[in-house]
């Protein structure tokens, strides 16, 4: 027990002497890129600026943010590297980003509507993504489901409980989707067809990875993903498809420069390199297949390489107003925790029963039925909030935890649940009710 | 103590006012403990959790926010189907683990120590891959429903809802019972058992009346584990996509739109109130009974050999639950070596580019492992020991606490214990000007509160089948309290000590998501944030199931070590009788 006790102590010992000494080359990022996109990276840049090493400190979107603000007293991070831009707002406003200069050349302001750098210069896209639809082939043709070309497709009965997406509080990328779609055909509509594509979902999942890692492994047939992880899926094998809709937005993924990086120097050596077309042509690689923001390096991809400086259908359709989705982005993620991802059944037993009662009606009409049907859908659509309420002090102080006194969340949140459960009830009601009269 | 002379259970009475007294060094050893677990769980947790007291806007004291909770429908719900889930795996669980203890401890079985160390191991599922591995074979179109869609035309929906959680909680926490219970079983007195059948009791009779209430240490302790390990499991629903559960919500609301919001701690205060709650209850059970036993030779419960039929029985039933409980890890290891497996019965092609992938990072990966994962085990065992002893042996006041306050840690979500740890120990710097939470061995101790549990149930198990009697008697031989313990209570122990480390180690050998919170560099990291890093990607799948697969095999070789070790003492101490 002693003899054990003094090689544990030893151990310690021993195990704290390299921190004795820092490197001075290190520089520290924290991501939430997976091994497959970091380590090719590493790699060219450790060539491409000698002495330096890139240590990489893996953690999801959320917990990354977190991480810097719990030690920003003490702050050991040079970097922040990571896909959704609204963490990199969430940084910014907490003043946790430094400004910075990028010296790189050759990247244009906007990419579709959506602008690469932040304006205030203090995160900047490297790489652009887009939002759609990834499906099994193998899947597919087991179930026979149709290839979807748009969001609305998923909304057809025949894709009843063969679809997952993650939840926009989960995913910063989902979260974009469905703000795309709610700017793109405004509140109502959009909040519509959002209800109506939910309520043939599946599952929703808590992670955004969990969305093709179900779709690769067959377990779900369609899921609405960011591109790279059909395209990287594609890459390694599996019998995947995917798609962009018309109304997708083409957001960059971004590294920003932490305030008070122990190592200044290095950092901005990485953001050049990463900005630089040696940088740029590293995501090219088909373990990673991300956009480049530099046009001119799409000169050295494949043919079937998705471009947006050249498709002008990718992503340019929507203008894509950040400051609004930036003031709601919290309300619209609790909404649909609580319209859609906790109300699930309810929804899902409800757009059943629809899809029921307009396959009879669609053989045999009835128009007291259809009348029932209509009224149902829009029960369905109904929302508790307008849009100028969600964007509202009142109703989004009540989710930032802020000093104002006002509602809680908590009670938001549960009147907003029995809003949906009682009106998803009677619309099931009057589907079966539809139903009955159009047989 | 061999030689004792008496086959009787209860002893407790006669020089129990020599207990009254506390020696220094257990008020020191009590202080000791009660400030580690202060420093390392109380204080990190407090100053994350103290936002569940606190109104909106002010700050001030209020339980406002535990009102909203009753009142949400969502937060009612997920609570009674956290009960029921919890209630039904215990059930489940027993069922797997009854037989399997049974057979391997009482009869002269072949393979008794396979039998264990493979029980053992789905308690060891590595994170993420393992989920993906289930799903494969058990999933709405995983191997099993594919064929059997395709023969007969129908589904089993295993991994559906509440029922899914059910079945694969119990799978996954089985090993709980099965542990703790086979350590308690090889402690009854063979005495007991054979002055039963000398009264005429056999069979069934024998078995409900005198070994199973015998063992019910064991059972209670490892049933209370299950019970309180799903309830506070957030890993397993969350897999599952079921949302309603308690333990989920909690992690969802912390994790993100509700960081700012003080339900998602609410909901944790209610997880480690629960907690605690339930680990009174089984010591309330136990409460006024003895299950000490006071001869200690020949090993436990006599081995008895089957007849054909019974083996064939035997062998039968421990085949079927072992194909079951290991069918995730079979599948773990088809995807180890599968090129791409989706949606089919099994993987298009094999490879081993998996494994020669991991194969160089791996070593590092392994090496932090198998060292943060025993000195925790090691803190564990040592922090169990002293506690169970302190609680069962003195009567310091308020020494149920130090009990309480350690098994609390088994509801305290991963994630706040890390964030925790952030908050109180970043600002404190070492003499580099490194900080105090970026160090690995506060990992070490992160594991180790995380997995005090495990270790403090089995000890306590085991302390408890030890009659006092023979402390008292080589108190009354001269020996001091220490020389006691050292000599004559540790040796005994020895069972439910092995028991305790194997499972806290094993169990913090996959732990991930305080750990995720606390990892500060590849170099520091263990394998479950290596695996973590590769199953975030479609290309990492592979090579992830291949580091899971080095991460079981590891686990379960120090697993089955551990086993032969029981063996060899307790043939060791047989032969010496």
């Amino acid at each position: 027990m002693l003899r054990f006790i003094h090689w544990a102590v030893l151990t310690v010992a021993v195990g704290l002497a390299p921190y004795a000494q820092a490197q001075s080359g290190k520089v520290t990022v924290v991501t939430s890129f997976s091994k497959d996109v970091t380590d090719p990276i590493k790699k060219a840049f450790e060539k491409a600026v000698p002495g330096a090493t890139l240590e990489v400190q893996n953690r999801n979107t959320n917990a990354g943010v977190k991480y810097l603000e719990e030690t920003k007293a003490n702050n050991q991070v040079d970097l922040f590297w990571a896909s959704a831009p609204d963490a990199f707002e969430v940084l910014k406003t907490k003043g946790l980003l430094q400004k910075y200069q990028p010296k790189a050349t050759g990247i244009p302001e906007k990419i579709g509507s959506y602008p690469i750098n932040d304006p205030q210069g203090t995160y900047f896209g490297f790489a652009a993504s887009g939002y759609g639809i990834m499906w099994n082939e193998r899947y597919a043709k087991a179930n026979k489901l149709p290839d979807p070309k748009e969001w609305s497709d998923l909304a057809k009965p025949v894709y009843y409980d063969h679809v997952l997406m993650a939840a926009p509080s989960r995913s910063g990328t989902t979260h974009l989707t469905i703000e795309t779609i709610l700017q793109g055909e405004g509140w109502d509509k959009g909040w519509r067809a959002i209800k109506d594509m939910s309520g043939n979902f599946r599952q929703i999942t808590e992670r955004s990875f969990g969305v093709p890692e179900a779709v690769n492994s067959g377990q779900v047939g369609v899921g609405i993903v960011i591109d790279f992880f059909a395209f990287s899926s594609q890459a390694s094998g599996f019998p995947v498809k995917f798609v962009y809709p018309t109304v997708t937005t083409i957001v960059p993924a971004n590294v920003a420069i932490v305030t008070n990086a122990p190592n200044k120097a290095g950092a901005e050596a990485f953001v050049d390199f990463l900005l630089s077309p040696a940088g740029q042509e590293v995501l090219l690689e088909p373990s990673i297949r991300r956009l480049p923001v530099n046009p001119s390096v799409y000169a050295k991809a494949p043919a079937d390489y998705p471009n947006p400086f050249t498709n002008p259908s990718l992503g340019a359709r929507v203008k894509f107003d950040v400051d609004l989705s930036e003031k709601r982005t919290n309300v619209v993620d609790a909404l649909y925790d609580q319209l859609v991802t906790f109300q699930l059944d309810n929804l899902k037993a409800a757009t059943k029963a629809l899809h029921e009662a307009e396959g009879a009606l669609a053989k045999k009409d009835n128009p007291q039925a259809r009348s029932l049907v209509k009224e149902a859908r829009d029960l369905i659509a109904a929302m508790p909030v307008t849009e100028a309420q969600a964007a509202s002090s009142e109703i989004a102080g009540a989710f930032t935890g802020g000093k104002e006194k006002g509602a809680r969340q908590a009670e938001l949140e549960q009147q907003w649940a029995s809003f949906a459960k009682t009106r998803y009830q009677e619309a099931q009601a009057k589907a079966e009710q539809a139903l009955k009269l159009a047989r | 103590m061999d030689q004792a002379a008496t086959a009787q259970a209860s002893t407790r009475s006669f020089g129990s006012q020599k207990m009254a007294r506390a020696t220094l060094g257990q008020m020191v050893l009590a202080l000791f403990i009660a400030l580690f677990l202060l420093g390392f769980l109380i204080f990190p947790v407090a100053t994350v959790l103290y936002v569940a007291f606190t109104e909106k806007g002010t700050g001030a004291f209020t339980l406002i926010n535990f009102i909203d909770f009753a009142r949400t429908d969502l937060f009612v719900r997920s609570f009674w189907n956290s009960f029921y889930v919890s209630a039904m795996s215990v059930v489940l669980a027993s069922v797997f683990a009854l037989p399997l203890a049974y057979i391997t401890t009482r009869f002269t079985f072949r393979g008794a120590g396979l039998i264990q160390t493979l029980g053992f191991l789905p308690l060891i599922m590595p994170p993420f891959v393992g989920a993906v591995a289930m799903l494969l074979l058990f999933g709405r179109n995983g191997s099993i429903n594919l064929l059997l869609d395709d023969w007969f035309g129908f589904k089993i929906p295993f991994m559906e809802g509440l029922n899914g959680v059910i079945l694969v909680q119990s799978i996954h926490y089985f090993p709980f019972i099965l542990i703790n219970l086979s350590a308690s079983l090889r402690n009854i007195d063979r005495a007991m058992e054979e002055s039963a059948q000398n009264l005429g009791s056999s069979g069934f009779r024998l078995f409900r009346r005198i070994v199973f209430p015998l063992a019910m240490p064991g059972y209670l302790a490892g049933a209370s584990l299950v019970f309180v390990k799903v309830f506070d499991d957030l890993a397993t629903p969350l897999l599952l996509n079921v949302k309603d559960m308690l333990a989920p919500q909690a992690y969802l609301r912390v994790t993100s739109i509700g960081i700012a919001d003080p339900m998602g701690y609410v909901i944790s205060v209610v997880l480690i109130v629960m907690s605690v709650l339930a680990m009174w209850l089984s010591a309330c059970a136990m409460k006024g009974r003895d299950y000490a036993t006071v001869q200690r030779g020949g090993g436990g419960l006599m081995k008895r050999s089957m007849n054909r039929f019974e083996t064939i029985v035997a062998y039968g039933v421990v085949t079927l639950i072992l194909l079951l409980v290991l069918a995730p890890h079979l599948a773990l290891l088809l995807l180890s070596f599968a090129t791409v497996w989706s949606f089919s019965p099994l993987p298009d092609a094999y490879t081993l580019a998996h494994y020669s992938r991991v194969f160089g990072e791996s070593f590092v990966y392994i090496k932090n492992t198998f060292l943060y994962a025993s000195l925790a085990g090691l803190i564990d065992v040592v922090l169990g020991v002293a506690i169970s002893y302190l609680v069962l042996r003195t009567k310091l006041i308020g020494r149920e606490w130090l009990d309480f306050m350690a098994s609390a840690a088994l509801a305290i979500p991963g994630v706040v214990l890390g964030i925790g740890f952030l908050r109180a120990f970043y600002g404190v710097t070492l003499w580099n000007g490194q900080p105090l939470a970026t160090v690995w061995i506060m990992i070490v101790i992160a594991l180790a509160i995380r997995r005090l549990p495990y270790a403090l149930r089995a000890c306590y198990a085991a302390l408890q089948q030890i009659s006092q009697s023979l402390e008292e008697a080589a108190e009354n031989l001269g020996a001091n309290k220490a020389r006691t313990v050292r000599r004559i209570v540790l040796p005994l122990m020895t069972g439910g000590i092995v028991a305790g480390f194997v499972t806290s180690f094993s169990t913090a050998a996959v732990e991930l998501s305080a750990t995720l919170m606390l990892v500060q560099s590849n170099s520091d990291a263990p394998l479950a944030y290596g695996l973590y890093v590769f199953m975030q990607s479609p290309a990492g799948r592979g090579p992830g199931a291949a580091l899971g697969v080095i991460a079981v095999i590891l686990v379960a070789v120090c697993s089955w070590a551990s086993h032969v070790l029981i063996e060899r003492t307790q043939k060791a101490r047989g032969a010496t009788s």
